[in-house]
């Protein structure tokens, strides 16, 4: 069903760009290839809705005029237009000012050492199969209640195949898989409606929840939301669910990452040596576990990953940087061009239900909506959805109000983080209990 | 040469591809009980220029190009896309997007109409309109005139950008129409520091143009101005409110609410499946008599008009809500075929790589009786936000969201101090009819809006004059 990649072509592609960046007259040079074929199906009450076959690639080259750098890309292979892309990059640099940080990494931080992280599970779906697992996974759901009305379930099957290689006579290449099944389900009661979902995500098809069981949870989900009330505005506790928990972790991220921290955009500014969290907490960047979803031998740059603490004991270890970054701030390239690579934040050992009781009194998100993080000075003010509790108890359903704070003070009260831990995420964390913050309803 | 011929000569030409082979790949997909389908060519150039440190660090030049095979069986769409434009990838991807259906009888297709419109803006290429010296330089301006403008500066970042997009729609139902769409953005964005406080100010705009545009009255310089007018307003910011209050919006960028409260909710798809908060509400009263939203792609220029949308139908301006009742939908072909109703020019998708779908263009509201002053001057205790980073709605419950970015207290019916950033939460069309004043200062957005919708992005405008807005909730921390 998914055509084969042509895996042997993609790396001569890439071998062959960079020598002629070289002939062309670049004094360096990289190409990042990134290919992908997938098959996606969504079916709404028991029949098709779309059929949708992917097949994407691009590939980018950046070339270095000694301190100039220039990049293109293009999806078209053809040998003409690889060269006219290289031109392109080397046209552009030409007219650039000078970076004198500019330039490819280290030749010995490259990822010389091959690594199989079991990331590729090609899955075998013809259409008809995947049209009858959606169609199992939206029965499911509708089965549960006769207040449900289907949005459609969607299976979506993918494997790419990624190249990097540098003047440094750097060539990797790894391949993956992912694949998904989701569900969508409206909930209708008296005149009002509520939607949520449920998805499984994983690089093997045998590892995915079965389609029933997604189903069901969307409807579950869906329904738990009918009839909920708006808040009055107070200060109060927030626990925020491991399913969308991983968002305050991301905005620790984004604010140690070496293109914030150069620019002077982040509210952690020389924070590293310094304590961000409460003692109990710890995070780490693990790069390399077996079919992780965000397992990667190299990073952007094709430095080489590795395992490390980013934040121990509530101190922050290391930043996020790439070997642009790491120049600019005159500090060691971690290995983190693109972003990090599995980042696990550690418990501090409660159950969701334990955490609950520890809120006692105060909210639970489980939905955030729109922008509203600044990371220049770490306000945060989001819309939310979620759970009141009183008691240690969910009581009911909340929707229509905002939840505001600053992220350096919300880390600095980060009391509990649950093993309830979110797989489905390269970020995987559990429930994170915040001991105070505005919510803003009527 | 007129847009179809030229985008022929530019898109089938080099891959050899003839008008018969279109006709024949197209008769291959509708002898499957297929109803309808298309083929949707694109090239499009793009390049990025980026300041930073005082430096023009880097430049960036893509090409993509490729074509989309849709088949439209009922409401069933299969869906196939190349990214070479050569005849096998082509029928290759025509048997991929019929896997819809199996069996049936073949249909005919139509005579094709090539009848191009009149076009809304400039067919020039806006990556040649400048000479890459000159966009260097003009980076370069920028950059010290912020740094002139105060010391408190501490770090600019300028970036410009151009895309030359050409596209080819030919379908089943006659469609044969092309379009040639330039594009252009600039921002600044300034960081500011005093005290060890730093914030943040962003400005900027575009518009399907060339280059010029940001020349012609001094737009670059006052894009400038702005961020660093913006980025010093916050330096004094306090806390914002929070809780249940009055807000009045500025005019322009704050039309971000109707985009959210109303637009998405009234797009054809939803409707179509029941699932959105205004479907089967058409002729009720959905928002304040003092309110008229209109959907319009056929303004000159604007970053979200289109002389066609993605589908070859032409643009229009659509009513949506008159006098606060609501009147139209937003549709595409399949989801106005399968309503029954026309359609009004909003297919849209992101590339030949992506399914249509309906989407906004230029959204606003038409302006109203009341002077801003007045408008301000009415509240006693309120907000006044200015200017927004984004925002985003569900559209099944009808919640919105909004996030001011830069905004101030009115007390007493004046305007007091700034406020930092908070995000406004409602329900759409509640809130709608919870709008009590409207003035007479509609204004445009600078050209800066990109909507996302279902892992899509678009282009898109938004406007409005100053309203105000009883019980908004604002999300801030006092």
């Amino acid at each position: 069903m998914i055509e084969f990649i042509n895996e042997s072509q993609y790396q001569q592609i890439v071998h062959d760009m960079l020598t002629m960046a070289r002939k062309m007259g670049a004094s360096a040079a990289e190409v990042g290839l990134s290919s992908a074929v997938g098959l996606n199906v969504t079916v709404r009450l028991n029949e098709i809705e779309t059929l949708e076959f992917n097949r994407d690639k691009s590939i980018a080259v950046t070339v270095y005029k000694g301190d100039r750098k220039g990049t293109a890309s293009t999806t078209d292979i053809s040998p003409a237009s690889l060269q006219a892309t290289v031109l392109a990059a080397l046209n552009l640099a030409k007219l650039m000012e000078p970076d004198p940080f500019a330039g490819l990494a280290l030749m010995s931080d490259m990822a010389t050492e091959k690594l199989d992280l079991d990331l590729y599970y090609p899955w075998d779906l013809t259409v008809d199969n995947a049209v009858r697992i959606a169609k199992a996974c939206e029965q499911s759901a509708l089965d549960i209640d006769q207040r449900m009305k289907s949005d459609g379930a969607t299976l979506n099957s993918a494997q790419g195949y990624h190249v990097y290689g540098n003047t440094h006579g750097f060539l990797g290449y790894y391949p993956t898989s992912k694949h998904s099944l989701s569900c969508v389900m409206i909930a209708q009661e008296a005149n009002a409606m509520e939607r949520d979902y449920e998805y499984t995500l994983s690089r093997k098809p045998d590892l995915l929840e079965s389609p029933e069981k997604i189903g069901r949870a969307a409807s579950h989900r869906a329904l738990n939301r009918l009839a909920a009330r708006k808040l009055p505005t107070q200060k109060t506790p927030v626990l925020f669910h491991a399913d969308i928990a991983a968002g305050i972790i991301s905005h620790f991220l984004a604010a140690i990452s070496g293109g914030r921290l150069f620019r002077k955009s982040s509210f952690l500014l020389d924070s590293l040596g310094k304590s961000v969290f409460p003692p109990h907490m710890h995070i780490y960047e693990r790069p390399h576990i077996l079919g992780g979803l965000g397992s990667a031998p190299f990073d952007s740059d094709g430095v080489k990953t590795q395992d490390k603490d980013i934040v121990d004991k509530g101190v922050v270890k290391s930043y996020l940087l790439s070997a642009y970054s790491a120049r600019k701030l005159n500090l060691q390239n971690t290995g983190n061009a693109g972003g990090a690579h599995n980042i696990l934040v550690k418990s501090t050992g409660e159950d969701y239900a334990a955490l609950i009781k520890k809120l006692d009194r105060g909210l639970v998100v489980t939905e955030l909506m729109g922008p509203g993080i600044n990371l220049v000075t770490g306000d945060y003010s989001r819309g939310a959805a979620g759970f009141w509790v009183e008691n240690g108890k969910v009581q009911y359903p909340v929707h229509e109000i905002t939840i505001a704070g600053n992220l350096a003070q919300m880390f600095k009260q980060l009391i509990a983080v649950g093993n309830d831990v979110e797989k489905r995420s390269s970020i995987q964390t559990g429930s994170l209990l915040i001991e105070e913050m505005t919510l803003a309803g009527s | 040469m007129n847009r179809v011929e030229i985008a022929t000569a530019r898109l089938l030409s080099p891959a050899g591809l003839s008008v018969n082979d279109l006709e024949r790949v197209l008769g291959q997909l509708l002898g499957h009980r297929i109803d309808s389908g298309d083929l949707y060519f694109q090239s499009v150039q793009h390049e990025s220029f980026s300041l930073e440190d005082g430096i023009v660090k880097e430049g960036s030049f893509n090409l993509d190009h490729g074509v989309g095979v849709r088949a439209i069986s009922g409401e069933k769409t299969g869906f196939a896309y190349s990214d070479d434009i050569i005849l096998p990838a082509l029928e290759q991807a025509a048997k991929a997007a019929r896997g819809i259906a199996q069996l049936g009888q073949p249909q005919s297709l139509c005579v094709w109409q090539r009848q191009p419109q009149v076009a809304l803006y400039t067919e020039n290429n806006p990556l040649d309109s400048m000479k890459t010296e000159d966009k260097v330089a003009l980076l370069q301006q920028i950059d010290k005139y912020v740094r002139s403008l105060d010391p408190r500066v501490i770090q600019v970042m300028v970036s410009l950008s151009g895309v030359f997009d050409t596209i080819l729609v030919v379908g089943s139902d006659g469609t044969f129409n092309a379009d040639i769409r330039p594009l252009v953005r600039l921002n600044v964005n300034v960081i500011v520091e005093q005290q060890g406080r730093r914030e943040s100010g962003s400005a900027g705009g575009g518009a399907r143009s060339t280059y010029d545009f940001f020349l012609e009255d001094n737009r670059a310089f006052v894009y400038a101005q702005d961020a660093v007018r913006q980025a010093l307003v916050n330096l004094e910011a306090v806390d914002a409110p929070a809780g249940n209050m009055t807000v009045v919006l500025g005019p322009g960028w704050p039309g971000i609410l109707l985009h959210e409260a109303v637009g998405h909710g009234l797009e054809g798809d939803f409707n179509r499946k029941g699932s959105s908060t205004f479907s089967g509400r058409m002729g009720e009263r959905v928002a304040s008599p003092l309110c008229t939203v209109v959907d319009d792609g056929t303004l000159l220029n604007r970053r979200g008009s289109l002389t066609i949308d993605d589908e070859g139908v032409p643009t229009q301006r659509t009513v949506l809500i008159e006098n606060g009742i609501l009147k139209g939908y937003l549709q595409d072909k399949l989801n106005a075929k399968l309503m029954k109703v026309a359609p009004t020019g909003n297919g849209r998708r992101e590339s030949f790589s992506h399914i249509p779908m309906p989407r906004m263009t230029n959204t606003f509201m038409l302006p109203g009786p009341h002077q801003p002053e007045d408008i301000i001057a009415s509240v006693e205790k309120g907000l006044y936000a200015v200017n927004f980073g984004g925002g985003s709605v569900d559209i099944t419950s009808g919640k919105f969201v909004f996030s001011a970015n830069e905004a101030y207290l009115i007390e007493n019916g004046k305007i007091t101090r700034p406020v930092k950033g908070a995000t406004l939460i409602g329900n759409g069309p509640d809130v709608m009819t919870k709008i009590v004043m409207v003035g007479n200062d509609l204004a445009l957005d600078e050209g800066i809006g990109t909507c996302g919708k279902q892992g899509q992005s678009v282009p898109v405008g938004v406007g409005q004059p100053t309203i105000r807005v009883d019980n908004l909730t604002v999300g801030g921390t006092k």
